[in-house]
């Protein structure tokens, strides 16, 4: 365990760019996967087309080549993120972070949309058509009648995506954020003796954090639910 | 479905408003591609000798057999061990013995939790895969891809079986059955057909996380890609390739559990594996894409 506590303070700080990863890319995939949504529902039939196709072809590319196209493609058509420098005490976040950050965010973006489109889905047609009769506008209906019931539909699946992504963070570590992964890495190959524990020490503060979540979730849901 | 029920049928002004934002959308959307495409002519993307390598022959052999290739056989590898290892632990977490159950509890929960990227590069390192070059450097992805997809068919054979009517568990016992016997002659033949569309999007999860052996160099697609444009400098194009392959393969495979759903099982899954976990939350939800 003496390897783990020395380096305790590199590990905190890794885990902070982790966290700060997961969160930025958290906020930032509900906002734009719930305007995706949007389209993917709403009444412009080339805008669901395009929110279509959008998560079809990213759904189905692996994270790792979503990041790679920002971090490495990208930069060769002007897209560096150069803007982005931020200092806060000993953390950085450059324009690599951004780069991870980006496709973090388009990555989870997709699968954000499709929890929420689930979640509108599986709202019996009779409710729409109610609060229809009762003479409300689309804007009515979403907000009054579906969106309420889709959320609570939609909690389950948009939970475990954003578990997953919080593990998905780990790639941005292969590709020169410092976070958990390369911190690990780094640690396994400075203290080759002692791979085993730092391994589980990772591992665990990793199974924490997920517990945390789920319990977060489990409780929203238990809060949300009807009767 | 629900989506024409959300709104009423039009009347003239909306339908003038719709034209509108469908004109809208259009010219938003044209203006996006219309700038992409510019940036790309600015930047010299279009060049031919960034797309030659991508045309080459040899290169696409290279892209096709030492990557694409290798990524399959690695997903199919996992993916063959993954089940094993669900349909054991599935059934231990079934278990009437408690002291059979909490353990296999544990395995997997611990196994959905921790990141795969983590499990690849500790068994990487720890478990020999650095001293067997390619060899060892392929089994280290299968084996942690094994173990986190096992983990998500464990609660995925778990759910399966559990869906199956209780009668049907009841009747084999009253017929005088033992618990093997129902397991394996009752459940499990009708628990397979409900889980078949689960187990094949799982394939996909393995096939998209197979790309993580870039991290420890395991030879397939995303490795290989980083090898050509290291070479080349064309960055923007091989990704494109890549990420091509990487959906056509995935489609396919969606295209089977899509249409072995609905052979076996009917429009809805009776399995819900919102909670399964997975690298990649909603791909489970249930519902085409």
């Amino acid at each position: 365990m003496n390897v783990v506590l020395d380096n305790a303070g590199d590990i905190a700080l890794a885990f902070i760019y982790t966290l700060s990863l997961f969160v930025v890319a958290g906020v930032l995939s509900l906002i734009f996967g719930a305007l995706l949504a949007a389209a993917r529902v709403g009444p412009v039939a080339v805008l669901r087309k395009a929110a279509a196709v959008y998560v079809m072809l990213i759904r189905n590319t692996p994270l790792l080549i979503v990041i790679i196209f920002f971090r490495f493609a990208g930069p060769k058509i002007g897209l560096t993120f150069g803007f982005v420098d931020i200092r806060v005490a000993d953390i950085r976040l450059n324009n690599l972070y951004a780069a991870c950050a980006v496709g973090l965010i388009v990555y989870t973006s997709s699968f954000v949309c499709e929890a929420l489109r689930s979640g509108i889905n599986a709202v019996p047609l009779g409710q729409a058509e109610a609060a229809r009769a009762i003479g409300l506008p689309f804007g009515g209906v979403m907000s009054q009648v579906i969106m309420p019931q889709a959320m609570r539909h939609a909690l389950p699946p948009l939970a475990s995506v954003q578990i997953a992504l919080l593990k998905n963070t780990t790639v941005c570590g292969a590709l020169g954020v410092f976070e958990a992964f390369a911190r690990m890495r780094g640690l396994t190959n400075d203290f080759a003796s002692a791979r085993t524990e730092i391994f589980l020490a990772f591992a665990l503060i990793f199974v924490v954090l997920v517990e945390v979540l789920s319990f977060v979730a489990y409780r929203l849901e238990r809060r949300w639910r009807i009767a | 479905m629900a989506t024409s029920v959300l709104f009423d049928a039009p009347g003239p002004k909306t339908v003038a408003r719709h034209r509108a934002y469908t004109m809208a959308a259009y010219g938003g959307l044209l203006l996006v591609v219309a700038f992409i495409a510019w940036r790309l002519q600015q930047t010299g993307q279009f060049a031919y000798d960034l797309w030659e390598p991508v045309l080459t022959p040899s290169i696409i052999e290279v892209i096709l057999v030492d990557g694409l290739l290798n990524t399959l056989k690695m997903a199919f590898s996992a993916i063959i061990l993954a089940v094993v290892f669900g349909l054991v632990f599935g059934m231990g977490k079934l278990s009437d013995h408690a002291w059979v159950r909490w353990p296999c509890w544990l395995v997997v929960e611990f196994f959905r939790a921790v990141p795969v990227l983590l499990l690849m590069v500790f068994i990487f390192y720890q478990f020999g895969g650095v001293t067997n070059g390619d060899r060892g450097a392929y089994w280290s992805v299968v084996a942690a891809l094994t173990l986190y997809n096992g983990s998500v068919l464990a609660e995925v054979f778990r759910a399966g079986l559990n869906a199956v009517p209780s009668g049907q568990a009841e009747a084999a016992y009253a017929l005088g059955m033992r618990k093997s016997q129902v397991m394996t002659i009752v459940l499990l033949p009708q628990a397979v057909k409900i889980m078949l569309p689960s187990i094949i999007s799982q394939c996909v999860v393995a096939l998209k996380d197979t790309s993580l052996g870039y991290a420890i160099a395991a030879i397939g697609l995303s490795t290989v890609s980083r090898l050509v444009y290291i070479e080349y400098g064309n960055q923007l194009q091989v990704v494109a390739v890549v990420a091509l392959l990487y959906i056509s393969v995935n489609l396919v495979l969606t295209g089977i559990a899509t249409w072995v759903q609905k052979k076996f099982v009917g429009e809805k899954n009776p399995i819900d594996l919102t909670r399964a976990g997975n690298m990649d939350g909603g791909q489970n939800t249930g519902g085409g894409i």
